[in-house]
């Protein structure tokens, strides 16, 4: 599989690590309930289809980087880095 | 001799010697083992793998199932390898297999006798009972009757290498339709690699008469070769087999690089393993020819047909004195003009269609059918039914023809499946079964030369102008283009004997049948009850064949049937191939410490902790056991001073406005408060509320940390900063970088810590201005370096660090002022006990299981702040007292050696999992206190200090009671540690 870094272009994907849905990105509010860490913790949806996910370039530029990847296909449609979709999500 | 007199693509100037089983031969440069053997006469080059039956060469490719040789001798030799698609060399020494003592007289063929008993299912259904027999008994009789070739048992010492190429147009097959592509897409400018399994490209063009541009086909096969590879756009990689397909247009592929070599140059690899990065692919791989079942089947001298026109044309090699044909199709009549016109005898084409006639000057049998074959070690005769009766006719080569199947294989990589063709009566890829992959030629059910030109054309325009590429007008060469004349006929009714489908797993039309009488109609259980289509060569040449009777039988069509899927590989890859440079120091580098040539020449036992080489003891002269170094080592440390490298502890520098927030946000303590010049011990968790790691962290500024972790926790704490600097908090202003292998840090530890401490810094400290968990800039000898005043021994313990080019020299000036003051080095054994009187943890406490509450941390979690783990860690579940808590223990009466990982039970309880208080995590033995000591995780262990449980190692059998005491044996109140 090929993963598109926005910092290094397309490389192989054995460069990187999978970490798993890009919901971590929305870590609760620090007074948030319990019920809701609980989500945020461990309730994942697993569709097959397009799916955000976090991956790390650390074989390359260390940043982590949300792509959007079908899992029925495993065709990437595309990625970001998660540095600028925190920012634009704030 | 069966070798023609003229002809082939062979160079008759260089003679090869080689040998097989024993015996030498020659044959020439050019020449395959299979061609080389059948120019020598030899026709019986393997024995089956279940029955043992003499088997002879069936194809000319790497379909072959019947001529795998073991190659080589002694250590390095190679099994199952192919005899059609190894270049003999001078010196080449293959042997067969699966025989024994030989090929001409196999006891084991016993096996064949008894084949009536031996059907699909038979182990299954036999070797049932008792089972204790089957591991003992059965397995290794089977195994030592059924196989393949042996390995030698030793080392592979070839050496193998792996490889990433990246190109524009990856084209496979380098036959008609691949030669075309790659030229039209080359000439259009794209950067083309061009791979094929052979080690002459062209394909079928090498093995057939026909012409291409008014030329003899090889010939114009051989200069479009020699055209590509003077473009500098184009990379020719013969040897090669593309063997997958993977996302993003990824293949692999193996080259066989000195294979066909009898000394490879130095540093020229046996293999190399590629990983093709391509944008676009042209599938041109061709079609492999198919069988058809009938009686006898199997004997040397039966060949496919076109493997017989291979080894005519391209091997100048006459596969049989008298050759008989039997065809479904008017390819099988190409076989038999061919050999007459190179003079060889041709008794007979027996097609199976009606009003079939010759379309050259040999016999033909119309309607007829090949019922049985004899000759037991060679094929002599065969018999014809036809409409007028049964005939035998002498022969010692049948060719077959049963028509061909495109070699969809690596269409099916990626969950293509492929379509059924009424018209050619063969199965062709899905369309688009591969992102960005056109199929071309025969590979696509394309079978005449002229369409395969014609789609190899198409393909290469397509790609270029999906690429945004103008395309100049290609002139196609002119070539024949015969439509397909093919009535489908997989097997023969009637015949007496068996039937072979799968020569390679020995599977007969009578396994199918049984497979479909015991209800394993799919084609997915037929297989895997069968073992058809299992063996190396995936059933290349039986898989289609097999579902043709399946689906008579079931009476469906062969696509109602199902159809067949490939995995890669397309053909074995060794594995010293795909693990290329990943054995030994490649597999796993080494890291040294500053100090490691210093620990050596000390003589110190180094212990591999991870990637690290660390001093475990430092045994000196006399001591005879590790207790007695690591109890020396302790009782130092204890009364003057001991030194021992910590640079493997990771550090990470973290700096910015927000450097304290940080640390507030992944601690579960607080740091923003920590003074400038002090360190504090941090307990960092788990989203999920378990300890991550644990450490120490120095403020040497306002805006600038020092961050320790745990040797082994250092890569998992660094990404997990990445993650909350990058994903989670990206607006704190603060930068993290990894400077573990920056710094050289030395433990010293011990009453007399400080004075060796001030024997090296160029401005003494006393106890006032640098109390304990002070930290600071300090120079020694002018070079800067930092001293922390902390411990992990309970003793008075100082780290010092420097650059880590000064490590090895600090380290050697330590030793000369550590044993100036009665010190000296000490390894991990004795960092073990000496943290372990003092209740101090490693990752075998935190192991990923425990809350801080577990190890009595509970209180360090802020109530002030948050921070990750926060929210979790204060499940009810998580802070109940029922949870294991940590403690130590000491044993009452007698033990010799505690056993980490031991259960506890209460004393009297059954020793049964459900009554488990928990398990004993460090141990060793306290020569301070002169008792063995240990830690462990039990069931509210802190409300039941001084009462007696059993600790039980079931494997090791070690038994013993013992008691539970508060954590820290040694200084509990840490006056040592102030001093």
């Amino acid at each position: 599989m090929r993963i598109h870094c926005p910092n290094c272009g397309p490389r192989d994907s054995r460069e990187f690590h999978y970490r798993g849905s890009a919901e971590l990105i929305a870590r609760p509010v620090p007074d948030a309930d319990q019920a809701t860490f609980l989500n945020y913790v461990y309730l994942r949806d697993n569709p097959a289809g397009p799916h955000r996910e976090l991956w790390l370039h650390d074989g390359g530029c260390r940043s982590w980087i949300v792509a959007e990847r079908n899992t029925a296909t495993h065709e990437l449609l595309s990625t970001q880095l998660a540095v600028d979709v925190k920012r634009g999500e704030a | 001799m069966s070798r023609l007199a003229s002809g082939g693509q062979i160079d008759r100037s260089t003679s090869v010697s080689f040998s097989f089983d024993g015996k030498t031969y020659r044959g020439f440069k050019g020449d395959t083992l299979s061609s080389a053997l059948l120019a020598n006469d030899v026709r019986l080059v393997a024995r089956s793998f279940k029955y043992h039956r003499p088997r002879g060469v069936l194809t000319a490719g790497s379909e072959e199932p019947n001529a795998l040789v073991q190659l080589g001798m002694g250590d390095q030799t190679t099994p199952n390898v192919r005899a059609t698609t190894q270049e003999i060399f001078d010196g080449l020494t293959a042997e067969s297999q699966n025989r024994f003592p030989s090929l001409k007289l196999d006891l084991l063929s016993v096996n064949d006798m008894l084949s009536p008993f031996l059907s699909a299912g038979f182990y299954y259904k036999t070797f049932m009972w008792p089972k204790s027999f089957w591991e003992k008994l059965y397995e290794p009789v089977i195994r030592r009757a059924a196989g393949l070739g042996r390995l030698s048992g030793k080392a592979d010492l070839a050496q193998y290498d792996k490889a990433f190429a990246h190109c524009d147009l990856l084209v496979i097959g380098a036959g008609p339709a691949g030669l075309m592509a790659a030229m039209t897409a080359a000439k259009g400018g794209l950067d083309v690699i061009l791979a094929d399994e052979d080690f002459i490209m062209g394909g079928r063009l090498n093995a057939e008469t026909i012409e291409v541009g008014g030329m003899r086909g090889s010939d114009w096969a051989a200069a479009t070769v020699a055209e590509l590879s003077g473009m500098p756009n184009v990379r020719l990689m013969p040897r090669t087999t593309v063997t997958g397909a993977y996302d993003g247009g990824t293949y692999a592929a193996l080259q066989r690089v000195s294979h066909h070599m009898a000394q490879a140059p130095e540093n020229v690899p046996l293999e190399t393993f590629w990983r093709i990065v391509a944008d676009r692919t042209i599938l041109a791989g061709g079609a492999i020819e198919r069988p058809i079942a009938f009686a006898n089947n199997d004997r040397p001298g039966v060949m496919m047909a076109s493997a017989v026109r291979t080894y005519a044309n391209r091997f100048a090699v006459a596969a049989g004195r008298k050759v008989s044909i039997f065809t479904n199709n008017d390819d099988g009549h190409r076989t038999a003009r061919d050999l007459v016109a190179l003079g060889v005898n041709v008794v007979g084409v027996i097609d199976t269609r009606k009003g079939s006639a010759a379309t050259g000057n040999y016999p033909v049998f119309a309607a007829s059918q090949v019922i049985d074959t004899k000759g037991r070690l060679g094929l002599s005769q065969i018999t014809v039914r036809g409409p007028s009766g049964t005939q035998t006719l002498d022969t010692d080569c049948l060719a077959i023809s049963g028509g061909w199947n495109p070699s969809v294989h690596l269409t099916c990589h990626m969950n293509g499946r492929p379509a059924w063709r009424e018209d050619i009566a063969a199965f062709v890829p899905m369309e688009n079964a591969v992102p960005g992959m056109i199929v071309a030629g025969a590979a696509n059910g394309e079978f005449s030369t002229h369409a395969a030109l014609a789609t190899g054309d198409a393909a290469a325009r397509a790609v270029l102008s999906d690429l945004g590429k103008a395309t100049a007008k290609t002139t196609l060469p002119k070539a024949e283009d015969a439509p397909v004349s093919i009535t489908p006929f997989w097997h023969v009714e009637g015949g007496k004997g068996r039937s072979w489908l799968d020569m390679q797993n020995d599977v007969t039309t009578k396994d199918v049948k049984l497979a479909h009488q015991e209800n394993f109609r799919s084609v997915e259980h037929m297989k895997r009850y069968t073992t058809l289509g299992m063996a190396t060569d995936q059933g290349k040449t039986s898989n289609v064949g097999a579902m043709a009777i399946m689906a008579d039988l079931t009476q469906r069509s062969i696509p109602e049937t199902g159809t067949t899927t490939f995995r890669p590989p397309y053909s074995p890859v060794a594995l010293g191939a795909l693990g290329a440079h990943g054995a030994g120091k490649s597999f796993a580098p080494e890291r040294f410490l500053p100090s490691d040539a210093l620990a050596r020449e000390l003589g110190a036992t180094m212990y591999e902790i991870g990637l690290w080489y660390r001093p475990g003891l430092f045994p000196i002269k006399g001591e005879t056991h590790w207790r007695e170094t690591c109890d020396r080592e302790m009782k130092m440390v204890r009364s003057t001073v001991g030194i021992t490298d910590v640079t493997p502890l990771g550090k990470i520098d973290i700096q910015g406005k927000d450097a304290a927030e940080l640390l507030d946000r992944v601690y579960c303590n607080m740091f923003s408060t920590l003074k400038v010049g002090r360190v504090r011990y941090g307990l960092m968790l788990r989203e999920d509320g378990m300890v991550m790691d644990d450490g120490t962290s120095a403020r040497f500024g306002d805006t600038h940390f020092v961050l320790t972790t745990t040797g082994g926790a250092a890569g998992e704490v660094f990404t997990h900063l990445e993650f909350c600097t990058q994903v989670l908090w990206p607006e704190l202003d603060v930068q993290i970088f990894s400077v573990t292998d920056q710094w050289a840090q030395y433990s010293i530890a011990g009453p007399k810590a400080r004075d060796l401490v001030n024997a090296l810094i160029d401005q003494p400290i006393d106890n006032e201005s640098f109390p304990y968990m002070a930290c600071g800039d300090v120079t020694l000898g002018g070079v800067k370096g930092r001293l922390f005043r902390i411990s992990f021994s309970g003793e008075q313990g100082y780290e010092i660090a420097v650059p880590a080019r000064y490590g090895d020299a600090l380290a050697r000036a330590l030793t000369k002022e550590a044993e100036a003051l009665g010190g000296g080095w000490y390894g991990l054994e004795a960092l073990n006990v000496l943290r372990i009187e003092k209740g101090l943890m490693t990752h075998a406490e935190i192991s990923g299981h425990v809350t801080p509450q577990d190890i009595g941390l509970g209180k360090m979690v802020s109530v002030k702040k948050d921070c990750i783990g926060k929210a979790m860690s204060q499940r009810p579940a998580l802070i109940s007292d029922e949870r294991e808590q940590l403690v130590a223990l000491k044993p009452i009466g007698d033990l010799k050696q505690f056993s980490a990982g031991a259960y506890v039970f209460n004393k009297g309880a059954a020793q049964t999992l459900p009554n488990n208080q928990g398990h004993v995590t460090s141990h060793g033995y306290s020569p301070t206190l002169g008792h063995l000591i240990a830690l462990a995780l039990i069931k509210n262990g802190r409300a039941r200090m001084g009462e007696h449980i059993v600790i039980k190692d079931h494997t090791r059998n070690i038994e013993a009671v013992c008691e539970i005491c508060p954590l820290v044996h040694l200084d509990p109140e840490g006056e040592k540690l102030r001093a």
